[in-house]
């Protein structure tokens, strides 16, 4: 199969939108679900989160970190290209129902998968309260699109360019602290940004979930690649989540394991850019890099 | 009496370092030779052993004469997947343990004959199969494994639109994902499932039923479905340390290394860990595949951990043969307790103990208990878990009415219908994991109550 690229910008530095159309998947889709590509033949089969779909025009949208081979090389692609493999919707839908008050936070990358959410929340009837946060006020992504799906919208800044100086957790802190009554709280960003937050909510009684990103390989439940330990009990992230309750999350056990291919994905990429520059001498035509 | 003709086989220095195929294949005069031991039985009791009824002496008849492309035509009057049976069929427990010459000496080598015809018509181009005037039945097959495949085949022989939706980039299942190149080669499988696209079946990989279309949506816009999912979802041992970094499933260790080429990284981007000591718990094929694989991506050693002794090794003794050969050390009744790491929560090794047999269990082989204060630890720094799979449940999400055994497989009725009318079921997701030709006698079995269920229904409509 072939999928067709519709979309492609990059929204702030190394930080992508793509649109792709896959209608079939686009129909199906629910808040929090996932997606597996593969770019082609010798290509590694990555989770990304459906950041948006469009049944009408038979699309999804992701938005994706440069981070290794798989995600630079995705960089690079453009219209012109298509996607060897896009499977999907991956993972359990969210249990969207009203139920007062949500509190959603994205850091980094991670306001990609919680706009659906904030969408879905709030159709649902819910008061949507989101924090997003960025290292920085250039690396912002989706501001705009939260502000329209949201009642009151936070901003973070790791060096203070933009909003409140600081993480998104002491905006969450304060919301606990403070009068409003809070039903639901959903994070979702780079490993220790959700356990932070694990952190925080721990002495609350406020229900927390966060959506787990561990290295993935089918993510239909096949072999077993994505377990994570929640409570002492394993489950598959793929098909038992990707959301659990923050408290119960092995968080330590999720990034040791996030790190096992480490020199493997360095060498993947030594190997990804020697190998364009000898293809292509890296002259003014080169879009490799 | 002549002896049955040894199979050529690369070395076992030589290939415990590639991932080219260990078995070569006879060569056309050692093939003949073989065949001539057939004597031909009036009776013949090995095609009772055959879930797919090759007609065996028909097609050894004409390789006798050299007539090759006879004997291939034969086969495939109801076997469209030669190349691949005649390398992972468990033969001595199917055909040729009913050969009448097994009785005396050893029996014919049907496996390997059926091989020779297969690659010789491959070697010669395929000669794509003959389409069938249609009926307008429109049937849905879930999974293309090997009993997908065949249901897939036999329904398009029938006339019948065939579309399978299969979850993974890749047709086959185990076939591609599990079974190793050095066993069976991909591009075999490929050429095997090209031949079904031949017949007009129409392959839609990358979707997973349950989750972007379900059964009760199928039934809305096919006329007949066949689940043919396999059983996937790996077990693992409940021990602790099992989420260490380094600790694998077979099938996601399996799965890196032959679907996603790991072997060769970095020309393909997938990695799979490869280590100095590796330790795989299990004693079946999938154990022995994978402690091969392991041992191929250039581990000094790999271990075998087996709870039972040699005798009740459930994998076929070919390959355990191939396995010792190559250098695997066989740890025989022992049994990991825990799996022990580092402060970076990678895996350092495995404490064991040792076993002992005693009463036969359910299943008539003996019970193995530990030996107490037999403890000790034993290095690695990957651990393979090949302690067997179950069903994977996402089929059911959406599929109303479809009934499943405490085990997690579907129930079927004695035809391979399930609970739903018009919906039948085969292969692992029936029986949990067993073998290549009993998926496909299911797949094949499935097909006939299929085109019985729409005749049915076509002369319903007709009134
Ligand atoms: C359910 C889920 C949803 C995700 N959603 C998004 C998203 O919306 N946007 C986004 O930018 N990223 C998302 N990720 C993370 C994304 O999959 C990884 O960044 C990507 O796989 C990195 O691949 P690479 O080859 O570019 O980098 P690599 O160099 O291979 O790896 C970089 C890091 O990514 C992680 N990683 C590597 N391979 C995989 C894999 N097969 N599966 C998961 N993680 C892996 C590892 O921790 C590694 O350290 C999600 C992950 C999961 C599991
Ligand atoms: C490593 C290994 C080695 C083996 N070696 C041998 C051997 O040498 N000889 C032998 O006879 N047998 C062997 N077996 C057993 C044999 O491979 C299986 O019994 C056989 O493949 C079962 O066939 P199947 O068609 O039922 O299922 P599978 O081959 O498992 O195929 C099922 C297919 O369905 C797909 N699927 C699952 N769920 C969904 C869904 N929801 N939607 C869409 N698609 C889905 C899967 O991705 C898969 O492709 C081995 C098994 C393994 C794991
Ligand atoms: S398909 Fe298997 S059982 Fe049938 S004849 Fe061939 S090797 Fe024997
Ligand atoms: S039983 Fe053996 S000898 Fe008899 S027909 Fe079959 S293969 Fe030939
Ligand atoms: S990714 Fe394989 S089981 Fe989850």
């Amino acid at each position: 199969m072939t999928y067709n690229i519709l979309e492609k910008y990059e929204m702030v530095p190394t930080v992508h939108l793509m649109k792709i159309q896959a209608p079939d998947v686009a129909k199906a889709t629910k808040a929090s679900q996932f997606i597996i590509l593969r770019i082609d033949e010798t290509g590694e089969r990555i989770p990304l989160t459906i950041a948006d779909f469009d049944v009408v025009e038979g699309s999804v949208t992701i938005i994706f970190q440069e981070m290794g081979k798989t995600t630079k090389y995705l960089a690079k692609l453009t219209t012109d290209d298509t996607l060897q493999d896009f499977v999907g919707p991956l993972g359990c839908p969210s249990e969207i129902e009203k139920l007062g008050t949500i509190v959603l936070v994205g850091g980094g990358v991670g306001v990609a998968p919680i706009y659906p959410q904030a969408k879905a929340y709030r159709k649902a009837g819910n008061k949507v309260i989101s924090i997003i946060g960025a290292r920085s006020k250039n690396l912002l992504i989706l501001e705009d699109e939260m502000r329209t799906q949201s009642d009151e919208v936070y901003i973070t800044t790791d060096d203070g360019s933009k909003g409140h100086h600081g993480f998104v957790t002491d905006i969450v802190q304060n919301l606990l602290e403070g009068d409003e009554v809070i039903n639901r709280i959903v994070a979702i960003g780079p490993p220790v940004m959700m356990r932070a937050v694990a952190g925080v909510v721990e002495p609350f009684d406020v229900e927390t979930l966060v959506s787990l990103n561990p290295i993935m390989v089918d993510g239909t439940g096949m072999c077993g690649g994505c377990r994570v330990s929640i409570g002492g009990e394993t489950k598959f992230a793929c098909v038992d989540g990707p959301e659990f309750d923050a408290r119960k999350v092995d968080f330590n056990l999720m990034m040791s394991r996030l790190g096992l291919y480490r020199s493997e994905e360095s060498e993947a990429v030594e190997h990804y850019e020697s190998e364009c520059k000898s293809k292509t001498g890296c002259g003014d035509e080169c879009t490799c890099h | 009496m002549s002896l049955r003709q040894t199979m050529p086989t690369q070395p076992a220095d030589e290939r415990a370092h590639n991932f080219n195929e260990v078995a070569l294949g006879y060569t056309m005069e050692q093939a003949v030779s073989e065949a001539k031991r057939c004597i031909e039985c009036k009776n013949p009791q090995c095609v009772k052993g055959c879930p797919v009824n090759i007609d065996i002496p028909a097609f050894i008849k004409s390789m006798k004469i050299s007539d090759f492309d006879d004997a291939i035509g034969k086969i495939k009057e109801t076997n469209s997947l030669p190349a691949i049976c005649g390398r992972v069929c468990p033969q001595e427990t199917q055909c040729e343990m009913y050969c009448v010459l097994g009785k005396k000496e050893e029996p014919v080598a049907i496996g390997r004959l059926e091989r020779f015809c297969a690659d010789y018509e491959r070697e010669k181009g395929v000669k794509p199969p003959q389409r069938t005037t249609s009926t307008g039945k429109h049937v849905a097959i879930v999974g293309s494994g090997p009993a997908g495949l065949t249901a897939a085949s036999d329904l398009a022989k029938a006339g019948h639109k065939v579309t399978i939706f299969e979850a993974l980039h890749a047709a086959g299942g185990v076939l591609v994902y599990g079974i190793p190149e050095f066993m069976l080669p991909k591009d075999i499988v490929q050429e095997e499932v090209d031949y079904i696209g031949q017949f007009g079946v129409d392959i839609k990989p990358d979707y997973v039923i349950g989750r972007i279309k379900t059964i009760d949506e199928l039934k809305k816009e096919f006329d007949a479905i066949f689940i043919g999912t396999g059983a996937g979802l790996p077990n693992f041992m409940g021990i602790d340390g099992e989420n260490l970094n380094g600790v694998y499933s077979a099938n996601e260790f399996l799965t890196r290394v032959n679907l996603m080429k790991a072997y060769q990284f970095p020309e393909y981007d997938t990695p799979v860990k490869k280590s100095k000591r590796v330790i795989v718990v299990g004693g079946g094929n999938v154990a022995m595949d994978s402690a091969r694989c392991a041992l191929r991506l250039g581990a000094d050693e790999v271990s075998i951990v087996y709870r039972r002794s040699d005798e009740e090794l459930p994998a076929r003794r070919e390959e355990i043969e191939h396995a010792k050969e190559e250098g695997i050390v066989f740890r025989l009744l022992m049994n990991p307790v825990k799996i022990l790491g580092d402060k970076n929560l990678m895996v350092t090794g495995a404490e064991c103990v040792n076993m002992e047999l005693g009463e036969p269990d359910d299943s008539g082989r003996r019970r193995p208990h530990e030996i107490q204060g037999s403890e000790h630890v034993i290095d690695a720094d990957i651990i393979i878990m090949a302690i067997g799979t179950s069903p994977n449940p996402l089929i059911f999400e959406g599929a109303v009415g479809l009934k499943a055994s405490d085990r997690g497989t579907i129930i079927v009725n004695e035809s391979g219908m399930t609970s739903i009318e018009g919906v039948c079921a085969g292969g692992d997701i029936v029986t949990g994991a067993a073998t290549v030709i009993s998926a496909m006698g299911a797949g094949k079995l499935a097909a006939e109550t299929i085109n019985e269920y729409l005749d049915k229904t076509n002369q319903e409509n007709a009134c």
